[in-house]
């Protein structure tokens, strides 16, 4: 949260920030009205936010709605994380040609890396990020495109007033508020009282720090910090769903054959919308592709998700037939594995796998189910 | 050179009870397939040209469902023809929307539709090729996406694995950054429980999926269904979602006789 070096940026001055950044070289991505949801997208001006608009969510539901005020970030997460900028949906990851003598020429795939500035990056998004720095960055081997999109990138967080139903991050530690360990470039809350519309900037980085320094601001009072923290502890308590992050890696590792998972599975689509939303899942696929001469061939990765029957095809087939495997791969990678692959866990708590599941399969209710009907002693 | 001994792999082109919409797509490549016939002889497609070159075949892409003993017979004709047998569309694969007419007296059908139904010589069912002979790839779609039925040929041609992903059409959905019609407007949507390869079109353009690529390889239709009932979705709508394009292949057909009998 913020401190006394915080300024404050009035809502009429709050277009000066997208021509700092514009003057810096930075693509502006962020909330946006697209398809009656607020997605991600290029934004050009403060117009382009979501001005007025809050969603409404609950398991397999999600409505835009309007607001009674003109509120530029009251809403929660949509179904867009910024995971599909940094690590894109589709890549072409190399070329080669058959040169005249018949050897193969690879062709190495320059790094594309638009310079973005994420604007509305929300407090469980910036931990997504930084799980998927560890998977990406801190691995054996670097992920070129994902590393030359992140170095540029600049993080703009945003204090969480009005979570969803859904939002269930303060039990995952990494919200609603933006913490002093969090890494973002500058950190934001939005106020609208009687003291007017404006916006508490904080500096959390020399990369924020320049552009706050040019923006039109005076300093804050104790009434600003007072609101600012105020909006964040209410945010907390509006929060109804939870997930008992205390072990529940254990308490899965000791139910892999709790009859749940069959429950689960009568319900479940294997149609991978979850993977696809959840801003730390990672998985690709590659596909091979040739041109009619068969003298050029391309290399592409595209997402891929551990409910598609291919991801696990291995001599003799899936490995994963069932449904039920494959839910439990999924929620036992988010809640369990992760922790002793990443040495964290797998989910931030945005509910986006619980809105966007067509059948509102809800991971905090199957982890509350088994926690109330454990058939193992989970061992720690 | 080809498996049947000539310097081009030869290609031949069938139509058995189909729109033809699927042999369109082919022509629909346009250039590329100017390309492919520098490097495939087009033995036989009538769509395209009347010559027809006598088999054996290297690659035979069949359209169409069977229907006819006449047509029963063909296949066979085709099969024993051909090296590669690929069937193309929902016709092929699934007995197309003509299949409607499985769980119905044929004979009275056609009693009410011609004046002389004595000429007409067809079967009780409308089928898919698999059922008749053995079919080594089957290509979805109503009609096939020409992309996908370039990349079965090019596989064809350099002996590689088709990239056909055989997966639910939200991956391509949200590949595509669509805002899913079925969570966030109220449309009810087959994209789930259909498989992929149109490139998830109509949630684009804020309709829900048709499943004109029929069942996808784990569909859970009942899940889908119980979730359209508590949108408010009837049963009898439900009957006739499942029951277009691919209503009979196995997943879909079974779901909408669920739905019937309720
Ligand atoms: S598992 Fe679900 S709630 Fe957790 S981070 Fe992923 S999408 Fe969000
Ligand atoms: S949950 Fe599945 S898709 Fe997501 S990272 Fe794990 S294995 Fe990959
Ligand atoms: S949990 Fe929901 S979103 Fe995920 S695969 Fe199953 S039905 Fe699809
Ligand atoms: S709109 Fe249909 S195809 Fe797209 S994600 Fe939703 S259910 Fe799947």
């Amino acid at each position: 949260m913020h401190d006394a070096d915080s300024i404050v940026v009035e809502r009429q001055d709050f277009a000066g920030l997208f021509e700092i950044l514009r003057s810096l070289g930075y693509a502006v991505v962020g909330p946006t009205v697209k398809d009656q949801a607020i997605v991600y997208d290029q934004l050009s001006q403060v117009d382009d936010l979501p001005i007025g608009w809050t969603d409404e969510q609950e398991a397999g539901h999600y409505r835009l709605r309007r607001r009674n005020d003109a509120a530029l970030f009251g809403y929660a997460v949509g179904p867009h994380s910024w995971k599909k900028f940094l690590h894109p949906p589709r890549l072409r990851l190399f070329q080669a040609e058959r040169s005249e003598d018949g050897a193969m020429v690879f062709k190495q795939e320059p790094v594309e890396a638009p310079k973005y500035a994420f604007l509305g990056v929300r407090s469980c998004e910036a931990h997504a990020i930084a799980i998927q720095d560890r998977v990406f960055l801190e691995g054996a081997v670097a992920d070129p495109t994902y590393r030359e999109r992140r170095i540029g990138a600049l993080l703009i967080a945003v204090n969480c007033g009005f979570p969803s139903s859904t939002c269930f991050c303060h039990s995952m530690k990494t919200g609603p508020g933006i913490s002093q360990n969090t890494k973002v470039d500058i950190e934001l809350t939005e106020l609208l009282d009687d003291e007017g519309h404006r916006f508490v900037f904080q500096a959390r980085s020399q990369k924020g720090q320049t552009i706050v320094d040019r923006l039109p601001a005076r300093r804050t009072t104790r009434g600003d910090l007072d609101a600012a923290e105020a909006l964040v502890a209410e945010a907390t308590e509006t929060m109804t769903r939870e997930l008992n992050a205390e072990g529940v890696r254990d308490l899965l590792y000791a139910n892999l054959e709790h009859p749940r998972w069959d429950e689960v599975a009568d319900r479940c689509l294997t149609c991978a919308n979850c993977t696809m939303v959840c801003p730390t899942c990672f998985c690709t696929t590659v596909e091979d592709v040739t041109d009619i001469t068969g003298d050029h061939a391309e290399r592409w990765r595209r997402w891929d998700s551990c409910f598609t029957l291919d991801f696990s095809h291995m001599p003799g087939g899936s490995s994963r037939q069932t449904s039920k495997s494959r839910y439990r791969q999924w929620l036992t990678h988010k809640l369990a594995t992760w922790h002793d692959q990443f040495g964290t866990s797998g989910c931030v708590g945005c509910g986006r796998c619980i809105s966007w599941c067509p059948v509102g399969i809800d991971l905090t209710e199957e982890i509350q189910v088994m926690g109330q009907s454990t058939q193992g002693v989970p061992s720690s | 050179m080809s498996e049947t001994g000539q310097s081009k792999p030869k290609l031949a082109v069938w139509k058995f009870a189909s729109c033809d919409g699927c042999q369109l797509s082919l022509l629909d490549c346009e250039d590329e397939f100017l390309a492919v016939s520098e490097v495939i002889e087009i033995a036989h497609f009538s769509e395209a040209t009347r010559r027809s070159v006598p088999g054996p075949y290297d690659l035979s892409l069949v359209e169409g469902s069977i229907t006819t003993p006449a047509d029963a017979e063909r296949i066979q004709r085709v099969r024993a023809e051909s090296r590669y047998l690929v069937t193309i569309g929902a016709c092929a694969t699934s007995g197309g929307i003509q299949a409607l007419r499985n769980s119905r007296d044929v004979g009275e059908m056609a009693s009410v539709v011609y004046a002389s139904p004595e000429y007409l010589d067809v079967l009780e069912t409308s089928t898919p090729i698999a059922s008749h002979v053995s079919v080594d790839f089957e290509l979805r779609g109503c009609p096939v996406n020409k992309h996908q039925l370039l990349e079965v040929i090019l596989a064809f041609l350099h002996r590689r694995k088709p990239n056909i992903a055989t997966h639910s059409v939200c991956l391509e959905c949200k590949a595509r950054d669509s805002v899913c019609v079925m969570t966030a407007k109220g449309i009810p949507c087959l994209g789930p429980v259909t498989q992929a390869g149109c490139g998830a079109i109509c949630p684009a353009y804020n309709r829900g999926c048709y499943g004109c690529f029929g069942p996808m390889e784990s569909p859970n239709c009942a899940a889908l269904s119980a979730q359209w009932k508590a949108m408010g979705v009837s049963d009898v709508d439900i009957v006739r979602a499942y029951r277009s394009f691919n209503g009979y292949a196995e997943a879909f057909r079974v779901e909408s006789e669920r739905h019937e009998s309720i």
